[in-house]
């Protein structure tokens, strides 16, 4: 139990600390690392709580893919970031006010949660205790939940496709391969015999 | 000091309430900057995740941890597209302000 509570306690702290700095760090690079060691504990914490798959995926998604494309982001714009921090300070008094009314409802909800018994007589898929947690997934997720796997998958492809086409540009003055035209090429249309008199050429 | 030491659910969702909050707040914190502003909702689902996986395991019910993969794709598509918008926003302006994105306003 202690070790556990130590466990919890070392990655919910650096957790909080890491999503302070993210909204706080004066560089948004730093905001990006320290995301990426918000993740890493917020992987932590998904272990905690027996979930190891979910955490694998949130290691692998959110701090390789999603973490190193802000990261990407921010390093290719070439912005002064000192100047967007200006004349934020005053909405600051607002903000506190908006976030202590929200935290303190969410603490006053969290702290006395009870279940109702409907909702424990309810469970749709129990956890069984002789399967692991991906084993238990997998079984799930290519039976129960294939329709929204798939389309999560489809969602997926038309965000590609939809950065892709936001993204990509035309630029003029740029040479490029053009493969029909290269194999219609005939020697007769760029090769020429040229008679040279005796003497004149260089 | 037994509350503190025995780790039950609201210790779980009182943290994912805080991390809610700071994103939040990070929107008014830093209400100019988009990029921050997007990371500040990656924050947002991030608790929302926290959430879901609390009580997963404390009603040891598996929908939950199904419903996070959903939500990851839709997060990763999310910031996919944010970003690829952000970057042609800030080719045709040279800016990520929020207040330059007005140029509909007539």
């Amino acid at each position: 139990m202690i070790i556990q509570a130590f466990a919890f306690y070392l990655f919910a702290g650096i957790l909080l600390v890491s999503a302070l700095m993210v909204i706080t760090a004066r560089n948004p690079v730093h905001s990006v690392l320290f995301l990426v060691l918000g993740f890493f504990n917020a992987a932590g914490l998904f272990i905690l709580l027996g979930a190891e798959f979910i955490a694998m995926i949130l290691v692998i998604v959110y701090v390789g893919a999603v973490a190193v494309l802000f990261l990407f982001v921010v390093m290719m714009l070439d912005i002064n970031f000192t100047d967007l921090r200006k004349g934020g300070m005053q909405y600051i008094p607002f903000g506190i006010i908006i976030g202590g009314i929200l935290l303190f409802e969410l603490i006053a909800i969290y702290s006395y949660w009870i279940f109702a018994d409907s909702a424990l007589q309810n469970i749709a898929l129990p956890i069984a205790s002789d399967v692991q947690n991906s084993e238990a997934l997998g079984l799930v997720l290519y039976t129960d939940y294939v329709l929204p796997f798939q389309i999560a998958g489809l969602i997926l492809f038309v965000a590609m496709v939809g950065a892709i086409v936001l993204t990509h540009r035309t630029r003029p003055g740029i040479r490029k391969q053009n493969i029909a035209s290269q194999h219609s090429r005939k020697p007769s249309d760029v090769l020429e015999v040229k008679k040279v008199t005796s003497r004149t050429g260089a | 000091m037994d509350a503190a030491l025995n780790i039950g659910m609201s210790h779980f969702l009182i943290l994912a309430g805080m991390i809610f909050t700071i994103g939040v707040f990070g929107i008014f914190l830093n209400r100019k900057n988009v990029i921050v502003i997007l990371m500040s909702i990656e924050l947002m689902l991030l608790a929302v995740n926290i959430n879901f996986i609390t009580f997963s395991a404390f009603l040891q019910d598996l929908t939950g941890q199904v419903f996070v993969m959903f939500i990851l794709t839709v997060a990763a598509a999310e910031a996919a597209i944010g970003l690829a918008i952000l970057v042609v926003f800030f080719r045709n302006k040279g800016s990520i302000a929020v207040e330059d994105i007005s140029g509909m306003k007539g």
